[in-house]
């Protein structure tokens, strides 16, 4: 490492969207990191030294330093690198908000929704499907009122920003999903905006480089269902 | 401790239940800030439409209402209170990025993993229970070594932060666990400093007078525990 220059990490995983959010992130920001990918077997020694509580990825390595939890990774990253870009909004209530319906994603949208059809079958993956309609209801009443009625492309108004980041990083499994569950979500009809927004995310160069192969996905989400589902 | 009146940065008003730990968060933030406001006694068997309109996702508490806008999920109330009135002293959050992540951190890990044991020890039984008590011992093993490296009085350094109101918050209920379930969760000698903290957190500035009656808690907790314990197996 020359003097002055950063040495940034980031232990990684493919498939995860966690790790996805990160990368995107710094691919936003313009900064040079090396991404290290965790295999799936057996955690390595730098992941176990480098978080030692949860053994999971991501964690960003900063000059050496751990910082892990992927939406606090994204603070990190938006603090440390402000630049002309940033990820939160300028007013603390806005920020509240944003903070609120990134936790809503990771934790009702992801654990009851996405879940709910990845883990589940039968009558409670049925359920799982209805949850997900739900709360894809909600985030579309979100994005309308936070693009201003659409007249701004982002959940950051013409910001590519937090929410956007913390949410985007799912949206590369909603093909398997909808494979899985064996259903197709009424985007057109229903979710409007959010499809929009959708394309419109995947045309910028940090979503584009770091989205895995739709395809690679679904063969990964149908392994990691089959494993999921035998063990429980 | 005086409570000022609030700066021109308007009206405060705070929806919560006396014994919740997330309404305290809250509360204890405040009142390190000295702000003024209204606080509202909320019926979670009747819940009143102020707050199903304030927080209609989650239909929880606490719920703040800043100039009768809402925000929600104690935590990121609590770092809304700091931001606000960022120029009021204490300073609940480190400003060194680093700094900063580290308490996020330890913040998420007392609400995904300290908060699930102590549920599990408090409706659990025999070997569920057992599990638990073991999963929150090594949580607490894991604090007790953030405060040794820190070598602070507080998670937050010499004042009050945003890790010891996280946990602080639910230290009350930590005691009466022990006394409800008689297993002792942070041993003085495998944990001197956690025990010391939380002592110390208890009987601090801010946080002394807005802690629920601990009679009224133990009370309250023996209830539902009581409640629980004629409940069917397996429910």
């Amino acid at each position: 490492m020359g003097e002055g220059e950063e040495q940034v990490k980031v232990l990684s995983q493919w498939p995860s969207p966690f790790a996805i959010r990160v990368l995107i992130g710094l691919e936003e920001k313009n900064v040079r990191y090396e991404s290290l990918e965790e295999n799936f077997a057996s955690k390595t020694e730098l992941l176990v030294q480098m978080n030692p509580i949860h053994r999971k990825v991501p964690v960003l390595i900063h000059n050496g330093k751990p910082i892990c939890e992927s939406l606090i990774i994204l603070q990190y990253i938006d603090e440390v690198w402000p630049g002309s870009n940033s990820f939160m909004p300028s007013n603390p209530y806005d920020r509240a908000l944003a903070k609120f319906w990134a936790d809503f994603i990771d934790t009702k949208f992801l654990g009851t929704g996405i879940h709910g059809i990845l883990k589940k079958t039968g009558e409670a993956q049925e359920e799982g499907k209805r949850y997900m309609l739900e709360y894809l209801g909600l985030l579309e009443g979100v994005l309308k009122e936070f693009s201003a009625g659409g007249s701004k492309p982002y959940f950051g108004g013409e910001q590519f920003g937090f929410l956007d980041i913390a949410f985007i990083c799912h949206t590369c499994w909603f093909e398997a999903m909808e494979t899985l569950g064996k259903w197709k979500i009424p985007w057109e009809s229903e979710f409007p905006r959010l499809l929009e927004w959708m394309k419109k995310c995947r045309e910028r160069e940090s979503v584009h480089k770091i989205f895995p192969d739709p395809h690679k996905i679904l063969e990964y989400a149908i392994k990691f269902r089959e494993g999921y589902l035998r063990s429980n | 401790m005086a409570v000022e009146d609030c700066e021109p940065k308007g009206q405060v008003k705070l929806l919560g239940t006396s014994q919740s730990p997330f309404v305290v968060r809250v509360r204890i933030a405040l009142a390190l800030k000295g702000i003024h406001y209204e606080y509202i006694e909320e019926n979670l068997q009747n819940k009143s439409p102020l707050m199903l309109q304030s927080n209609p996702v989650h239909k929880k508490i606490p719920v703040l209402l800043h100039n009768g806008k809402p925000v929600c999920e104690s935590m990121i109330i609590v770092q809304y209170i700091e931001e606000t009135w960022s120029s009021k002293a204490p300073n609940l959050v480190p400003k060194d990025p680093y700094d900063r992540a580290i308490a996020r951190f330890w913040v998420a890990f007392v609400d995904d993993k300290v908060g699930p044991c102590i549920r599990g020890i408090f409706m659990g039984r025999g070997d569920e229970q057992q599990k638990a008590v073991e999963e929150l011992v090594a949580n607490f093993l894991w604090l007790e070594e953030a405060l040794r490296t820190s070598g602070k009085a507080y998670f937050g350094g010499d004042e009050i932060g945003l890790v010891d109101i996280a946990l602080g918050s639910r230290s009350q209920w930590i005691k009466i666990l022990e006394k409800v379930t008689n297993i002792v969760l942070i041993e003085p000698e495998k944990m001197p400093l956690l025990r010391a903290w939380m002592e110390r957190f208890l009987e601090a500035d801010g946080v002394k007078q807005v802690l629920p009656d601990e009679a009224k808690m133990l009370e309250f907790a023996s209830a539902i525990r009581a409640r629980f314990a004629a409940a069917p197996a397996g429910n």
